[in-house]
């Protein structure tokens, strides 16, 4: 064997060893680096002892142990690694540093983020009680904080300048637009409005979160992936929130103080406008350290949700039941749509595409495919009365909507089963989902800006 | 000869902590000073050396820090702390008071004179 090719089929051992190593959970990757340190040095006696590559990585391998006991003294050396640490700094370790100056800056922006929230009130717009006013509440809400949250990953990605400015045109525009346009109060527009903002604005952060690589896919899956874990930790404080001001209340009710006023006005939308910050830093300084929620979720919920519409399909077949079209009954399936859409982004986010088709891969084809059978049959019962009612800006947001992501899961059934019969890999997939991330987010932004001029501010 | 497991694990602490008393070493260069203070008869499996460390860390006795090795790889250096001298002498007392009485009983046992009765 030529000695350059027993050198590089040496690195491909140990790289192969060092995989291995780093699938066992108690053995954090530094431990892998010193272990490999070891494992070369004893190659390197090996070989001047006049082995080839081949023999010296064998005894070398064979004298370090086999893994499975290695793992399992690390294991009783460190059983808190098997609980994987949920507090961020554990005092000593070498990110600390970075963590902390992290957590500073995050806990700043937090507070920041608060006192925006309640800046207005300075004003006297009041954001609860029987004369709040709640319709610049709801149009401003996410612009009160999405900002804080762009600043945050425009400085952690270290943004340059002239990319600050980019990032800051968004917002302003949002700003301007909820602000300044004269929407009939209380009407469908503003309300449209104010449910889109939310999606135009977090897309928006995205850009930041990427580090302004927005056109990078991966860069973008990152992102899905930044947001379900967010989402997840938001609901996560907000229950414990939840609980902290119920015993406000009761702790205080009890000495004869209605807390009620403090805890509507202060203790509610601050911590709501914080926790979206430090939610965010959780996710960021986590990522690694905990097994993701969202994929797991997904693993759970994904062969209900098929069951769920397969019976569906087959009780609407069996009783011959029409989809009665109500005024709601197309925001509900764009909702089924949406939720079977994020259902196959975080099973595609978590799976590694190299991995040949299996049998979840099926159940996820089950599943796009049934629903878009469920939505047919309802986007048909609509259709057909479309006429009787008129192009709403409700209806058209919501038929948009249904058609964006009708078209996102055709196209996904289409690759999703291609890639089954093997006739596409699964990355196709993965590039189609992040490819398409730029509609949801056009979208957004034409309900937010241009509905309104539409239709009249209606 | 192949010396019992047992006594192998008994040993493991006190010898690092000697060998680290040597002076600032390494997990490789450790195993190897192993081999040649036993004459090759004391083996370990190379990668249990490293929880072991790793405890003697934990417990202040020894210290770590990253390093560079002679051809620029990351490398771990650990070295005996002022708990750990005391430590070390610690064990050495334990370990002579085992050896003497060994000894002591081992010269009447397998001597071959009458035992006393």
């Amino acid at each position: 064997m030529a000695r350059e090719d027993g050198a590089a089929l040496l690195e491909e051992r140990i790289s192969e060893w060092r995989a291995h190593l780093d699938r066992r959970q108690a053995i954090r990757s530094v431990d892998v680096e010193e272990l490999e340190d070891h494992l070369r040095a004893q190659v390197e006696t090996l070989r001047e002892a006049g082995l080839d590559e081949d023999e010296a990585f064998l005894v070398g391998v064979k004298r370090m142990g086999d893994l499975d006991s290695l793992s399992r003294e690390f294991a009783l050396e460190y059983s808190e690694r098997l609980w994987k640490q949920l507090v961020v700094s554990s005092g000593k370790g070498e990110t600390s540093t970075g963590v902390g100056r992290d957590a500073l800056v995050a806990v700043g922006l937090a507070i920041a983020a608060a006192a925006a929230l309640k800046a207005p009130a300075l004003f006297g717009l009041k954001f609860a009680g029987r004369d709040a006013d709640l319709s610049f509440y709801r149009l401003n809400l996410c612009l009160l904080v999405f900002p804080f949250l762009a600043v945050f990953f425009a400085w952690k990605r270290g943004l340059p300048p002239w990319g600050w400015g980019w990032l800051a045109i968004p917002f302003v525009a949002a700003g301007l637009i909820v602000n300044l346009l004269p929407f009939v109060p209380e009407g469908h527009t503003e309300s449209l409005a104010a449910l889109h903002l939310p999606i135009a604005l977090w897309l928006t952060v995205g850009i930041a979160y990427v580090g302004g690589q927005w056109r990078s896919g991966e860069g973008r899956m990152n992102y899905i992936r930044f947001s379900g874990e967010w989402f997840i930790y938001y609901s996560l404080i907000a229950l414990g929130g939840g609980v902290l001001t119920g015993f406000t209340l009761f702790v205080f009710r009890a000495i004869g103080v209605n807390m009620e006023p403090i805890a509507e006005n202060w203790i509610i939308p601050c911590g709501a406008a914080g926790a979206v910050l430090i939610g965010a830093w959780l996710v960021e300084s986590k990522q690694s350290v905990i097994e993701n929620m969202a994929p797991v979720l997904t693993l759970l919920f994904t062969p209900l949700f098929a069951l769920l519409l397969l019976v569906f399909l087959g009780t609407m077949l069996w009783t011959g039941n029409p989809i009665e079209v109500e005024r709601e009954v197309l925001i509900g399936f764009d909702l089924l749509l949406a939720l079977v859409l994020g259902l196959l982004l975080y099973a595609i986010s978590a799976r590694d595409p190299l991995q040949p088709p299996g049998w979840f891969d099926v159940l996820q084809v089950v599943l796009v495919v049934s629903a878009l059978l469920v939505d047919a049959f309802a986007l048909w019962a609509i259709l057909a009365r479309i006429n009787e009612y008129g192009f709403t800006p409700n209806r058209t947001a919501a038929l948009g909507e249904n058609l964006i992501l009708l078209v996102n899961l055709g196209w996904s059934a289409v690759l999703y089963t291609k890639f089954l019969m093997r006739r596409s890999r699964f990355v196709t997939l993965e590039r189609w989902q992040t490819g398409y991330v730029p509609v949801y987010f056009v979208w957004a932004w034409v309900v937010v800006g241009l509905f309104p001029v539409l239709f009249g501010f209606r | 000869m192949e010396i019992g497991k047992d006594l192998v694990a008994a040993s493991a602490t006190p010898l690092v902590l000697a060998i680290l008393g040597e002076g600032e070493s390494w997990g490789y260069a450790i195993i190897k000073r192993v081999g040649e203070l036993s004459g090759g008869e004391i083996e370990w499996t190379d990668g249990m050396l490293y929880p072991l460390l790793h405890r003697l860390e934990r417990n202040e006795w020894v210290e770590a820090k990253w390093g560079k090795s002679e051809t620029g790889r990351k490398r771990k250096y650990y070295r005996l702390t002022d708990q750990g001298l005391e430590e070390l002498a610690n064990h050495k007392r334990q370990w002579e008071v085992v050896d003497s009485a060994l000894r002591d009983v081992w010269m009447s046992a397998l001597d071959p004179a009458p035992r006393p009765a």
